[in-house]
């Protein structure tokens, strides 16, 4: 083998770049698995079942947020006889009051960086806001 | 029908994996075993090719060059297109790698009435290779999300960048679109020239149909066929992966099993295929060499070690049959002792 002094640690250095996850995991203390906790009021209901929710709660939310507030419609909708305001803090936040354990811990995990956060504001926040004024 | 090939054989292997991961069990094998697989061929293969290029010997300097080499001191040296050193050359190799700047030097040829030859500058290539590559690679970074654990923050803000328009949720990212518009732009570029057309291969267009598949079914399991695609069941399998000890948790939709074989399907391929030009651009000895073939003797490493022999050592060896048979000796035979 010819230039052996470059050949080889070019050789070495692609294989601990393509099995870098392998030593970045060994070298780290992994989190938790994250697990979904039921909302603290016992709520059984939502919008849609929890599959659905699961899958396409994001799309759900970019629909409500297009609507509410681009297209000016606020009108509530009706499931199973219950009526939602179609908002992250006026429904979802109303049964899932923690946001750390029921969007964060999923989120974090999987790196979703949502942008809800910039304008919303967590029960806890929102709560202390309106005390002080 | 060499596109036609390639096609079949992605929807076969679509269909292998959509019809394979229903059967209960196969799972594991879709999206445990495969995986293994492949990255074990794919290194060993990757390592196994460099190392069969680096026992090819270069018998000649054959760095290509495309500007003033180094010469006397008033000629003015092209460093970059002329490399006369190692530093000239790593730059050199950097741009190469990182802008593609060959590809920028692109021609094409034309013959008109006359008849006349004409030659253009053709960018197209280029461009298409940049958008192709580039979405690739930010591609690969952004799947280390699935892998690492924990996320470190460098990811997210790729992430961010990668979806500066936010359009969706979940978010559209420029490297998805710049894929899949890069491998049609590739493919529809090998279809129009028709010179490119007529040298193009089946193992041309068999990658840029797989990459394509691997994006589209990318996409599609993203955005549009979400059910049972759990991204933290997923990402335990992943994490799984590369801690040695997967476990598939809940049940996995198909689509992911499809777009984990095919990607299976690539890296095995790769140390096989023309996509080896990943490290093949490292090694080409046209870009890698310094242009200094009139300073520094370039010796090929076949060559045969051989001594210089003068004549007076040619002489001293023979000179006993040289006198023997005849012909004149410059230095005459030494008289023996018992003469």
């Amino acid at each position: 083998m010819y230039n052996k002094g470059t050949i080889i640690p070019g050789l070495v250095i692609f294989v601990l770049l393509v099995t870098f996850p392998i030593w970045f995991n060994a070298f780290s203390t992994a989190s938790t698995v994250p697990k979904l906790e039921l909302p603290p009021g016992g709520e059984k209901e939502c919008v849609a079942s929890a599959t659905e929710m699961r899958a396409k709660h994001m799309v759900l939310l970019n629909e409500w947020r297009d609507d509410v507030l681009r297209s000016a419609n606020k009108t509530a909708v009706t499931v199973g006889g219950k009526e939602y305001r179609r908002g992250l803090q006026t429904a979802c936040m109303q049964c899932h009051t923690n946001k750390d354990k029921f969007c964060d811990s999923c989120h974090t995990y999987t790196s979703v960086n949502v942008y809800c956060w910039d304008c919303h504001l967590t029960p806890d926040v929102a709560a202390a806001k309106k005390e002080t004024h | 029908m060499k596109y036609a090939f390639s096609f079949l054989a992605v929807i076969a292997l679509i269909l292998i994996a959509w019809l394979g991961s229903q059967i209960p069990g196969m799972p594991y094998l879709f999206g445990v075993a495969l995986p293994y697989l492949a990255m074990i061929i794919f290194l060993g293969g990757c390592v196994y090719k460099v190392v069969q290029w680096a026992k090819s010997p270069v018998p000649f300097p054959i760095q290509t060059t495309c500007g003033q080499g180094k010469s006397l001191d008033f000629i003015k040296h092209n460093r970059l297109e002329a490399p006369s050193t190692n530093g000239e050359v790593v730059a050199r190799m950097f741009l190469e790698v990182v802008t593609f700047r060959s590809l920028f030097r692109n021609t094409k040829s034309e013959i008109h009435e006359g008849p006349y030859i004409t030659y253009e500058s053709s960018k197209w290539l280029w461009c298409f290779a940049l958008i192709f590559h580039y979405s690739f690679f930010s591609i690969v970074v952004r799947h280390l999300r699935l892998f690492l654990d924990p996320v470190p923050a460098w990811i997210g803000w790729w992430e961010f960048v990668d979806g500066l328009f936010e359009v969706g949720a979940p978010t559209w990212y420029i490297s998805d679109v710049g894929l899949v518009v890069g491998c049609l732009l590739l493919f529809s570029r090998r279809l129009i020239t028709r010179h490119v057309r007529y040298i193009s291969l089946a193992n041309d267009y068999f990658p840029l149909v797989l990459i394509f598949a691997v994006a589209v079914t990318g996409i599609l399991m993203r955005f549009f066929l979400r059910t049972d695609i759990d991204i933290v069941n997923i990402k335990q399998l992943t994490v799984g992966l590369v801690t040695l000890s997967p476990v598939i948790g809940a049940k996995i939709g198909s689509i992911f099993f499809i777009h984990v074989f095919l990607v299976c399907v690539l890296i095995a391929y790769f140390p096989f295929s023309k996509l080896m030009h990943f490290a093949g651009v490292f090694l080409s000895p046209t870009r890698n060499l310094r242009n200094d073939s009139r300073a520094v003797r370039h010796i090929n490493p076949w060559n045969p070690k051989i001594l210089p022999h003068s004549y007076a050592g040619y002489e001293d060896e023979f000179r006993e049959f040289m006198v023997n048979a005849d012909i004149p000796v410059e230095k005459e035979l030494t008289p023996s002792k018992d003469e």
